[in-house]
């Protein structure tokens, strides 16, 4: 199981922050959310929203191991 | 140095402590940024800013503002630099960020600082939410600040 983070608008939008969701690899597990949350799913195919496995930055796949924290969020905007 | 807190941030106080830190440079440039009240139309006070809200991921915030710190120290030639982002509820007027650069020349500091405070606006990983009293709205960064983000290649 890995440690699964929302941030911003996602988390709002799933209801939750942090679950523990069972994947094998980072499409694994987006394949997962976005089947619940076809908006959320929109949003990262397009570029709207980043991932990050064990707080690094990931483009494309990863592979995911247990106790591993994945993160997915929309723009970010600080300052 | 990258300090993301909730409590209010004082600018004086971190430019004093900066500048005590940065002996030995001929430059130090600051800059403060706040939370705009929003500008309403005529008749649309309801749009009006009451607080903004933002929502860190901690570890990973700081993690990616010091790698775009070290950016800017392998970019510019600067002695030090530092940044104060504040998160959690923030109300209108509050700063919300402090950049401070020092260097031996001003036109290092001063670009430095403006690089700085361009990655942060479309990298430094914050969420916000503008609060106002005909509700609360995502913001995510503006066209402005991609092609601010864009004028340093």
């Amino acid at each position: 199981m890995a440690k699964v983070l929302l941030f911003g608008w996602f988390a709002e939008k799933a209801g939750w922050a942090e679950q523990q969701i069972a994947g094998a690899t980072l499409l694994h597990l987006k394949t997962i959310l976005g089947e619940c949350h076809p908006d959320i799913a929109a949003a990262l195919a397009v570029g709207k929203g980043r991932s990050a496995v064990n707080q690094s930055l990931v483009y494309g796949d990863a592979p995911v191991n247990d106790g591993d924290e994945v993160a997915f969020f929309p723009p970010v905007s600080g300052g | 140095m990258v300090i993301v807190q909730t409590e209010p941030i004082d600018p004086s106080l971190l430019l004093h402590d900066f500048t005590k830190r940065a002996g030995g440079a001929g430059a130090i440039v600051s800059f403060t940024g706040l939370v705009r009240p929003g500008e309403a139309c005529p008749g649309n006070e309801a749009a009006l800013v009451t607080a903004l809200e933002l929502q860190a991921y901690p570890g990973f915030t700081e993690k990616v503002m010091a790698g775009i710190v070290d950016e800017a120290q392998a970019r510019f030639a600067i002695r030090d630099a530092m940044v104060a982002h504040r998160y959690g509820r923030i109300g209108p007027t509050d700063p919300i960020i402090f950049v401070a650069t020092a260097a031996h020349h001003r036109r290092d500091a001063f670009l430095a600082a403006d690089y700085l405070m361009d990655q942060f606006k479309t990298r430094a990983p914050f969420w916000k939410k503008e609060h106002a009293p005909d509700g609360a709205r995502w913001i995510e960064p503006r066209a402005q600040d991609h092609q601010d983000l864009a004028r340093w290649g």
